[in-house]
């Protein structure tokens, strides 16, 4: 039988064959925890007599969540990770830095074959560039900085071939949202997602993170793809160190194969409080909302600010909304300024907030009131999440928040293209 | 924890898709490493009366996908300092359930369907049952992979890894 991907990268770490239900031990290739996790990390670092961290070149902390910090509780955590990355020589990505999910593929921390791990969820994000990437818990990040190794179970997999091309106006969230829908939120539980098919190796590698990142909302333990020439040029700039891509073989044993022709895909939106409520956008035009979010590690990238700007230009945010822009980094922030995107997005009313995770945590920078509805560009839209559990949150694309934000209601962008 | 530990307490029933910004929001999560103080807001958001109902060695009963979201270890943390003693689900997410191990908060699959709210249960971690005393009804428990086995007789990762110097399977 042949081997998945999650298998091939498992077994090249292992130095020996290994089959998804095998539990292993291996090296970490690259590990990383940000201010929602690091200071509890570090507490179980000391708590394990932890002296030095084995290899301070592959850990980053990464300051994103509530940055600058909101209170003097977080402000306090915030300087025992700058202290800590001090006193082991780890690297930090402070305040502005941007979001962890889009700094280290951005920052060439992450390659294709890599093992990696973070101390969120999203860590999937990095499948998108071929990388074994997962979310673990902060005293799994601290024995991984301490011995350089985790165990894993190597996971079975599920493969999606998504099948046919995008419509103008449907986006690379509006695939992550429908397969949400489709698989649920514990639809791909202890699984790794495999994403195949010409959809996949149509987007740009940028599209691609917005789906890796959202495989953890159908429960799965990483979203991989194969390293193509799209991925391998977008790496070949950013990554110094030699790698090695692991791609399936043909006839590879996975638990399923599911397929999905996208070709007339709609714009999805999913619904208070699951992300797994998915509609088509046609079914939930007109509901108002009073915040509109774009940014975050699912959609604040360079692409996802430059389709809102090209809705917003010539337009303005309608009154009833706010218009909340965080960019997924300080590169990003650069590279809309030197486009024009920035201004153009706050000439028609968006209000910029600093590089970082935004309001999507729910810690500051524009949590709701009672009875508010939000649609983001976010991948969770919890009760609670943005910090008022009396508040409701609609998940959608760039696309869908901007024409939104216009209308003062949820709208189908494709008649603002 | 021992092998073989018996467990006792009453059950406190919740759905399908308890995610970790229900155990505990990221409003309250990030500002300190208090775990006393965020256990008062345990599943504040999806039951405002929980932390004053809730009972040293009760039960989280759960449907599926328990812990889903957030990588937050605060989460398995505020439930094991709010006094529950064990969470019984259909499913967990996997990322909660590493997290609950490696704190020492067993994680019980089985199937919860018949347990109902109130309901005084018997967890025999040892034998691999869970017995609902008030029904007389009994379930058996998914065994764990071997490696976690192992870390929850250590009482969580920390002690596992102090005492072995590294991972062993």
């Amino acid at each position: 039988m042949g081997m998945t991907i999650a298998e091939k990268i498992f077994s090249n770490h292992c130095g020996r064959e290994v089959r998804a239900g095998e539990l292993v031990v291996t090296e970490v290739d690259f590990m990383m925890g940000q201010d929602g996790t690091s200071p509890l990390a570090i507490k179980a670092f000391r708590e394990l007599g932890g002296e030095r961290v084995l290899d301070p070149s592959r850990v980053a902390l990464v300051i994103d969540h509530s940055a600058p910090s909101p209170l003097e509780g977080v402000s306090n955590l915030h300087t025992l990770m700058r202290s800590f990355a001090a006193e082991h020589g780890i690297g930090i990505f402070d305040i502005g830095c941007g979001v962890c999910h889009c700094l280290l593929p951005e920052q060439g921390l992450v390659a294709p074959g890599d093992i990696v791990i973070g101390a969120d969820s999203h860590t999937t994000t990095y499948g998108a560039v071929n990388a074994f990437s997962t979310g673990v818990g902060s005293t799994d990040l601290a024995a991984a900085m301490l011995t350089g190794r985790l165990w894993f179970k190597v996971p079975h997999t599920l493969r999606l071939e998504l099948r046919g091309t995008l419509p103008i106006g449907v986006y690379s969230k509006d695939v992550a949202l429908y397969l949400a829908g489709r698989i649920t939120a514990d639809g791909a539980t202890y699984m790794a997602v495999e994403y195949g098919g010409e959809l996949i190796t149509s987007l740009s590698v940028e599209a691609r993170f917005t789906i890796s990142n959202m495989a953890v909302e159908m429960g799965a333990k990483a979203g991989l793809m194969e390293a193509d020439a799209k991925t391998l040029e977008w790496v070949s700039g950013r990554v110094t160190r030699p790698f090695n891509p692991a791609a399936p073989d043909r006839g590879a044993d996975y638990a399923e194969v599911m397929e999905f022709a996208l070709d007339g895909l709609p714009p999805q939106v999913a619904e208070p409080h699951c992300v797994d409520s998915v509609k088509p956008v046609e079914e939930l035009e007109g509901i108002p909302v009073q915040e509109a979010v774009i940014g975050t590690c699912t959609n604040g990238r360079l692409e996802d600010l430059e389709v809102a700007a090209r809705i917003l230009s010539g337009r303005r945010v309608s009154p009833e909304v706010r218009l909340i822009v965080a960019p997924a980094s300080r590169r990003v922030l650069m590279q809309g300024m030197e486009k024009g995107i920035v201004q153009r997005l706050i000439e028609a009313g968006a209000v910029f907030v600093a590089p970082g995770c935004g309001p999507c945590v729910g810690t500051h920078n524009g949590v709701p009131s009672d009875g508010e509805r939000v649609i983001s560009t976010a991948n969770r839209n919890f009760k609670g999440r943005m910090g008022n559990a009396n508040a409701f949150i609609y998940l959608a694309s760039p696309a869908t928040v901007a024409a939104s934000a216009v209308a003062g209601k949820i709208t189908d962008p494709r008649r603002m293209l | 924890m021992e092998e073989g530990m018996v467990l006792r307490g009453k059950a406190h029933v919740f759905g399908d898709d308890v995610n970790t910004d229900y155990i505990i929001s990221g409003k309250y999560k990030f500002k300190t490493l208090d775990m006393d103080e965020l256990a008062c807001h345990c599943m504040e958001d999806l039951d405002p009366d929980f932390n004053q109902r809730v009972r040293p060695g009760d039960f989280i009963v759960a449907g599926g996908n328990f812990g889903c979201g957030s990588s937050r270890e605060q989460a398995p943390l505020v439930i094991k300092h709010a006094g529950v003693s064990a969470v019984l689900a259909r499913s967990f997410a996997r990322i909660f359930f590493r997290n609950a191990i490696n704190k020492g908060l067993p994680v019980v699959e089985c199937d919860t369907s018949q347990i109902v709210d109130g309901d005084e249960l018997e967890i025999n971690l040892g034998a691999g049952k869970v017995t609902d005393l008030t029904r007389g009804t009994e379930m058996d428990i998914i065994p764990l992979p071997v490696v976690m086995m192992e870390i929850i007789r250590e009482g969580g990762l920390i002690d596992y890894l102090k005492k072995h110097g590294g991972f062993r399977l």
